[in-house]
C-alpha cells in the first residue's frame, strides 16, 4: 500500500514540473501570437478544437503521434544508459527508404512476405544508423549527440540521391521519388477510423521498450551502465555491447516509424519523409523524461499541436508554422525547467544533502 | 599578501566559537537536537560521534550551509547570523571537508587566489605567485602550486585544501575527517602544526574524526554525539579512549574482531604477475605488479596514496584496461568479465562504493542485486526480473547486514556513507567468495562500523577466502593483514608480515627509498 502511494506521490512530483513549462510555454506562445495581432485566447481555443476538438480532429492527432512515438523511443532507449541520441530523423529517413526499396524490389511477392521484409528493412536501416552512433561512442569516444545529429545530414542526403538517381520513378516528375507501392503493400486503417496500424505499432513498441528497461535482465543491465559505469565494470557488465545494443534498437524504432510512414502514408519514399518528426521526437522524449510509456501521451499531444496548425493557417490566417513555434518555445522552456528538476518536491521531505557542500 | 609571512603580532588571539542549543529538524527527523558545543579560544576541539550522529548538520549550522530551526552561533560572544558560507568566511570561519571542493582543471595557485573574497579584476600572476610561495615557505606542506589540482595525489589535494582555508584567514578551522586520506606521519605533521597554530593563538580549531588516536594526542577538548544529541563533553585529559567509546556507542555493542583462524594455505588464488596499467592521465601508473595472494590469507598492500594502489584495485576490479602482465585466479587468466567473476567468485569492496561500487539513482534492493540479477532466483528463464524476489532478497541483507534505509526501495544514494558500505559489504561477503579485493573499506566510517567491517572481512579469511587489502591505514594493514606488503612508485617495493614488521624500514618504502 506505502508502495503504491510512493510511487503515485513520485508519479504527481514527476509531472509538476514538464506541466509546469507546458503552461509557461502556453503563456509565451500567447504573447507571440498577439504580437501579429491575434488573440491568445482564439488560439488556445482552436489549438484545442484542431488537436482534440473533434473526432476528426483526434484521428488527425492520431495518425500524427503514430510515427512520433516511434522517433522519441529513438532517443528515450539510449537515454537510459546515459546517452542523448537526437538522429531519429536520419534513422526514420533511412528507415523510410529503405523500406520503399525493399517494398518496390518485391512487388509481386504475398503480403504478409513482403510487410514483413519492408518493416525488417527498415528496422535494420535505422539500427545500423544508430546503432553506429553508439559503436562510434564506444570504440572511438566520438560524442553520440553531434554524431546522430550529422548522421542525419548525410541520411538526408543518402535519400535525395537515391530518390533522385538509382530508385527514382521516371513518372514522379515534380516530386523526385521511388516507385510507389502496390495499393496491396500499404498499411490500412484501424477498423472504424482513419487512423492507420502505425499508432499500435508504435504503442507496442513503447511498452515492450518500458518492459525491457524496468523488467528484463537486460534493462537492468542497461540501468547501470547509464547510472553508474564505473559500478557496472565493477559488475563484469558487457558495456561496450549493452551500448551497441541499446542504440540498435533505438534506430530500428525509429526506422520502423520510416517504414509506416511510408507504407501508411506516403506511399513511397520521398523528401516527404524529412517532416521534423524525428526532431519532434526527441522532444517528446525529453519531456515524457525519457519514460517509455509516458511518451505515448506526451506523442498524442504533441500530435495534436502539430494537427492544429492547419485549423490556425484556415482560421486565423497564422502560418502552418507557428505551431513549430510553439514546439520551439516548449523544448526551451523545458530545458530552462530542467534546473527545477528535483528541487520541487511537493510530496516528500526533503533530502539531507549529501556531505558534498558547495564552497561559495 | 606580506603579512602572511611574517609572525602574527601576540595581541592578535584566536577568536572563541560556541554554538547554543543548536536544533535542526528535516521533516519529522530531528538530526539536531538541542546541541551546545563551546570552543575555547587557541584550542583543539574534536568533535566525535558515530555516522549520522549530527556530526556534519553540527557543523553545517555553523557553517551557514543549513539555516538551524533553532539556536545561534556565538563568535566572541557576539551571537552572529550566519546565513551562508560566505558570511562565514567574514567571521573568520573556514571549513576543509572530507569530499575536495577545489577545481580540478585549475593549478593549486588559481584556486588559492580565485577563493578569496575579492579577487581584482586584473591579476598579476607573477605577484601571486611570489606572495603564495613566501606563505608556503612558513608551512611545512609541500605542494607543486603550478599543477593541476586533478594532477595531485588525494594527501596534496588534502594539503592543498588546508593550505586554501590558512590563506584565507580563517581563524577558526573546521576539519571533517582531515587525515583520513593521509599517510601517519603527514597526519602527524599536519595535526602537529594545526595545534601549534592553536597554541600561538592563532587558531581555534574544530576536527571531526574517527581516531581516538588523534583525540588524544591533539586535541585540548572533546565533544560527543549521539543520534543527534550530546552524550558528552569535556577535557581530553579527564577522558580515556575506552571512556569515549562508551559515549559514542551508548548502549549497542561493538562487533569484536573475529579471531584468525587457522593459517594461510600454500592453494595459490589470485596472482598478478608482471602487471602494467596507465592511470586516467595515460602515464604508467602500474610498472610491473607481482603479487600472491593465498586461500585464507589476507595480504595488505600499503602505500602512500597516489602510488598506483587504485589503478591496481581498478584492474583486478575489472574498471580498467590492464597494458602488460597477467592475472590469474585459481591458476587460470582472469578477465574480470561477469562470466570470470562468476566462476572465480572474486569480489569487490572498493574504496567509495556510492562513486565505485552503486548506481545512486537506483534503489538499496536494486544495488544489492548487481550481483546476482541475472540468475536464479532474482531473474527467471535468465532474462525476466521478479521483482517481488529482489525486494525480498534485499530485506533479508538489510536485516541481516542491519542497513539503516526507510525501505529497499529508497535510492541509494538517501543513505549514510556507512550504510551505503554496509549495503554493499552485504552484496559482496553474503554470497561464497573466493577472491575479495577490499580498498580502504572504512574509509570515513565511524569506529563501531569499522570493527564489525574489519570482522567481515576476517571472518572471510577464515573461510577460507583469499583477501587482498589496500589500505591507506597501516594500522588497520598491520591489524588484519596476514603479510604485508608495500608499493611505491608501480611496484611492489617491500614485503613483510606485521609481526616482524618494522615501521622504521616500512616507512622508508613508503616514501620510496
Amino acid at each position: 500500500m506505502d508502495r503504491i502511494m510512493n510511487a503515485l506521490a513520485a508519479l504527481l512530483t514527476a509531472l509538476v514540473v514538464p506541466g509546469a513549462a507546458l503552461l509557461a510555454s502556453l503563456a509565451l506562445f500567447g504573447a507571440f501570437v498577439a504580437l501579429v495581432g491575434v488573440n491568445p485566447l482564439e488560439v488556445y481555443e482552436l489549438m484545442y478544437r484542431g488537436a482534440f476538438g473533434s473526432w476528426f480532429s483526434w484521428q488527425n492527432t492520431l495518425t500524427r503521434a503514430a510515427p512520433l512515438i516511434l522517433t522519441a523511443l529513438c532517443t528515450a532507449l539510449p537515454a537510459q544508459l546515459g546517452l542523448v541520441i537526437i538522429g531519429g530523423e536520419g534513422a526514420l529517413v533511412l528507415g523510410g527508404l529503405a523500406a520503399a526499396a525493399t517494398g518496390v524490389a518485391l512487388d509481386g511477392a504475398p503480403v504478409a512476405l513482403v510487410m514483413g521484409a519492408m518493416g525488417l528493412a527498415g528496422m535494420a536501416a535505422g539500427a545500423a544508423l544508430i546503432g553506429g552512433v553508439g559503436a562510434l561512442r564506444h570504440r572511438r569516444g566520438v560524442n553520440e549527440t553531434i554524431s546522430s545529429l550529422l548522421l542525419t545530414y548525410i541520411a538526408i542526403a543518402v535519400m535525395n540521391h537515391m530518390v533522385e538517381g538509382p530508385l527514382k520513378d521516371p513518372a514522379s516528375l515534380n516530386k523526385p521519388s521511388t516507385a510507389p507501392l502496390a495499393e496491396a503493400y500499404q498499411i490500412g486503417p484501424l477498423p472504424g477510423m482513419d487512423v492507420h496500424w502505425g499508432l499500435v505499432l508504435g504503442v507496442l513498441c513503447a511498452v515492450a521498450a518500458w518492459v525491457l528497461m524496468s523488467r528484463t535482465v537486460f534493462g537492468f543491465a542497461a540501468r547501470m551502465v547509464g547510472g553508474n559505469p564505473r559500478a557496472a565494470r565493477m559488475a563484469g557488465l558487457p558495456v561496450g555491447r549493452l551500448l551497441i545494443v541499446t542504440t540498435a534498437l533505438a534506430g530500428a524504432a525509429a526506422g520502423l516509424a520510416g517504414m509506416v510512414e511510408v507504407a501508411a502514408v506516403h506511399g513511397r519514399a520521398n523528401a516527404a519523409l524529412v517532416a521534423g518528426y524525428g526532431s519532434t521526437g526527441v522532444l517528446v522524449a525529453f519531456l515524457a523524461r525519457q519514460n517509455p510509456l509516458a511518451v505515448i501521451p506526451v506523442a498524442i499531444l504533441f500530435g495534436g499541436i502539430g494537427a492544429s496548425g492547419g485549423l490556425l493557417q484556415r482560421r486565423l490566417g497564422l502560418p502552418d508554422a507557428s505551431v513549430l513555434v510553439f514546439q520551439g518555445i516548449i523544448f526551451v522552456v523545458l530545458l530552462a525547467s530542467e534546473a527545477m528538476q528535483g528541487r520541487v518536491r511537493l510530496f516528500a521531505p526533503a533530502p539531507i544533502l549529501p556531505a558534498a557542500a558547495k564552497e561559495a | 599578501m606580506n603579512e602572511m609571512t611574517r609572525p602574527l603580532p601576540a595581541e592578535i588571539t584566536a577568536p572563541a566559537l560556541e554554538a547554543v542549543a543548536l536544533t535542526k529538524r528535516f521533516g519529522a527527523f530531528t538530526a539536531l537536537d538541542s546541541v551546545s558545543i563551546k570552543l575555547r579560544p587557541g584550542s583543539v576541539h574534536a568533535l566525535l560521534g558515530e555516522n549520522g550522529a549530527g556530526k556534519s548538520t553540527l557543523v553545517k549550522c555553523v557553517m551557514g550551509f543549513y539555516r538551524p530551526d533553532d539556536g545561534a552561533v556565538l563568535v566572541n560572544n557576539h551571537e552572529v547570523v550566519i546565513g551562508d558560507p560566505r558570511a562565514a568566511q567574514t567571521h573568520g570561519l573556514g571549513m576543509v571537508y572530507q569530499h575536495f571542493t577545489l577545481v580540478p582543471r585549475m593549478t593549486v595557485l588559481e584556486n588559492l587566489v580565485m577563493a578569496r573574497a575579492s579577487v581584482p579584476a586584473v591579476i598579476d600572476w607573477a605577484a601571486e605567485r611570489a606572495a603564495l610561495a613566501a606563505f608556503l615557505a612558513t608551512m611545512p606542506f609541500r605542494i607543486d602550486i603550478d599543477a593541476p589540482v586533478a594532477a595531485l595525489a588525494a594527501g596534496d589535494k588534502q594539503k592543498a585544501e588546508i593550505v586554501k582555508q590558512l590563506y584565507l584567514k580563517a581563524r577558526i578551522l573546521i576539519l571533517d575527517e582531515p587525515t583520513s586520506v593521509l599517510t601517519p606521519d603527514e597526519a602527524d605533521e599536519t595535526l602537529g602544526l594545526i595545534r601549534a597554530m592553536a597554541l600561538a593563538g592563532r587558531l581555534t580549531v574544530l576536527i571531526i574524526t574517527h581516531k581516538f588516536r588523534e583525540v588524544m594526542a591533539f586535541a585540548d577538548d572533546v565533544t560527543v554525539l549521539r543520534r543527534g544529541k550530546l552524550a558528552g563533553t569535556g577535557s581530553v585529559a579527564a577522558h580515556t579512549p575506552d571512556s569515549l567509546a562508551r559515549l559514542m556507542i551508548g548502549e549497542s555493542a561493538i562487533a569484536a574482531p573475529a579471531a584468525r583462524d587457522g593459517a594461510p594455505t600454500n592453494e595459490v588464488r589470485l596472482a598478478v604477475a608482471g602487471l602494467r596499467a596507465d592511470d586516467e592521465s595515460g602515464m604508467p601508473a602500474l610498472r610491473g605488479v607481482d603479487l600472491q595472494v593465498h586461500a585464507r590469507e589476507i595480504v595488505g598492500v600499503a602505500g602512500v596514496s597516489g602510488n598506483g594502489q587504485v589503478e591496481l584495485v581498478q584492474v583486478l576490479a575489472g574498471q580498467r584496461t590492464a597494458t602488460g602482465g597477467s592475472l590469474r585466479v585459481h591458476g587460470e587468466l582472469y578477465a574480470a568479465d561477469r562470466a570470470d567473476i562468476r566462476r572465480h567468485k572474486v569480489h569487490c569492496l572498493p574504496e567509495e562504493p556510492l562513486r565505485n561500487a552503486c548506481v545512486p539513482g537506483m534503489s538499496v534492493a536494486e544495488n544489492m542485486a548487481f550481483r546476482c540479477f541475472d540468475e536464479a532466483p532474482l531473474a527467471r528463464g535468465g532474462w525476466w526480473l521478479d521483482l517481488a524476489a529482489m525486494r525480498r532478497a534485499a530485506r533479508d541483507l538489510i536485516a541481516r547486514y542491519r542497513v539503516k534505509t526507510t525501505g529497499p526501495e529508497a535510492p541509494i544514494a538517501t543513505l549514510s556513507g556507512g550504510n551505503v558500505q554496509r549495503a554493499v559489504l552485504a552484496r559482496e561477503l553474503s554470497r561464497d567468495v573466493d577472491v575479495l579485493i577490499a580498498a580502504n573499506p572504512v574509509f570515513g566510517l565511524d569506529f563501531a562500523a569499522v570493527a564489525d567491517i574489519h570482522a567481515q572481512i576476517v571472518e572471510a579469511r577464515n573461510r577460507g577466502t583469499a583477501v587482498l587489502l589496500v589500505s591507506e591505514d597501516l594500522d588497520e594493514l598491520l591489524e588484519l593483514s596476514d603479510r604485508l606488503v608495500v608499493m611505491s612508485r608501480g611496484v611492489i617495493v617491500h614485503e613483510t608480515t606485521p609481526a616482524a614488521a618494522d615501521l622504521t624500514v616500512i616507512g622508508r618504502c613508503m616514501a620510496g627509498h
